[in-house]
């Protein structure tokens, strides 16, 4: 093999590589410019899938929806299971806390499981939320939906429940499903599930 | 009370708790014009904290000011833009 014709097919192949190497950097400057924009919308996201429906456990998805959405953030709440409860119009004010297999509980299990004492654990829960001034589910409820959070109820576990359309509170996204919460939390900044 | 900001609107929340006090202000934030200061009177300790977190990434708003007296903290948040 001669200097002079290795010279000349290395050069060639160079032309063709080099061709090659405009066409995709051009490509991957298209590409970035659709990154940036993205990058640009500062838009936050929260997706959180609420499954709980004791008094205890439905505050943390409305505490942390309504003050994301004073952020700012585009906030969905898709509630499914026990969750639906806490959008449900009369199950929502009647949330109840248990208290069995709940180890905070100030007293045995044995104890706790004794008629009575669920609702004598929620007396106290609700008399506690208000000496302390903190929230009932309703407000929060309606400081979310004021503030645009978008709470979805699961249509699938509304049959299984058999909830209609009209046992929800007013403003809550009903005929939803998984593929609706989905989209969402494929885009969200946080997504939670509680 | 403090004389240094210029309050336009006071928000009392005195009395609620987390997340209250942070909800309120920004609903209260919305009705205001560019400018404007709202002074927000709390009784929540965490509220120093969570109102400046919240008015630091948020983009319409400058904490102007915190002050924590007695039994009530007094946050100043101007509204910009």
């Amino acid at each position: 093999m001669s200097a002079d014709t290795s010279a000349t097919g290395e050069s060639a192949a160079e032309d063709v590589d080099l061709a090659a190497l405009r066409t995709r950097v051009d490509e991957l400057e298209d590409q970035l410019a659709e990154v940036d924009v993205d990058a640009g919308d500062d838009q936050r996201t929260m997706t959180i899938i609420a499954t709980k429906g004791s008094l205890d456990m439905a505050y943390p998805p409305l505490i942390l929806a309504s003050t994301a959405a004073a952020f700012g953030w585009d906030v969905v709440v898709f509630h499914t299971f026990w969750g639906l409860d806490v959008l449900h119009e009369e199950k929502s004010e009647n949330l109840k806390l248990s208290a069995v297999g709940n180890p905070s509980m100030p007293m045995p299990n044995a104890l706790a499981a004794l008629p009575g004492m669920d609702a004598l654990a929620t007396r106290m829960m609700r008399k506690k939320i208000d000496d302390n001034g903190t929230a009932s589910i309703q407000e929060l409820i309606d400081v979310s939906l004021e503030s645009g959070v978008d709470l979805q109820a699961c249509q699938m576990t509304m049959e299984l429940m058999d909830y209609d359309d009209d046992d929800m509170i007013d403003g809550v996204t009903t005929q939803v499903g998984a593929a609706t919460a989905l989209e969402h939390m494929a885009d969200a900044d946080v997504q939670l599930m509680i | 009370m403090s004389t240094e900001h210029d309050v336009t609107t006071t928000l009392d929340v005195k009395g609620q708790s987390c997340p209250m006090p942070v909800v309120k202000t920004r609903q209260q934030v919305d009705d205001l014009a560019p400018g404007d200061v709202l002074e927000v009177l709390a009784t929540d300790s965490g509220s120093v904290s969570d109102i400046a977190g919240w008015a630091n990434s948020t983009d319409d708003v400058e904490l102007l000011g915190q002050e924590e007296g007695a039994d009530v903290y007094t946050h100043y948040v101007r509204k910009v833009e």
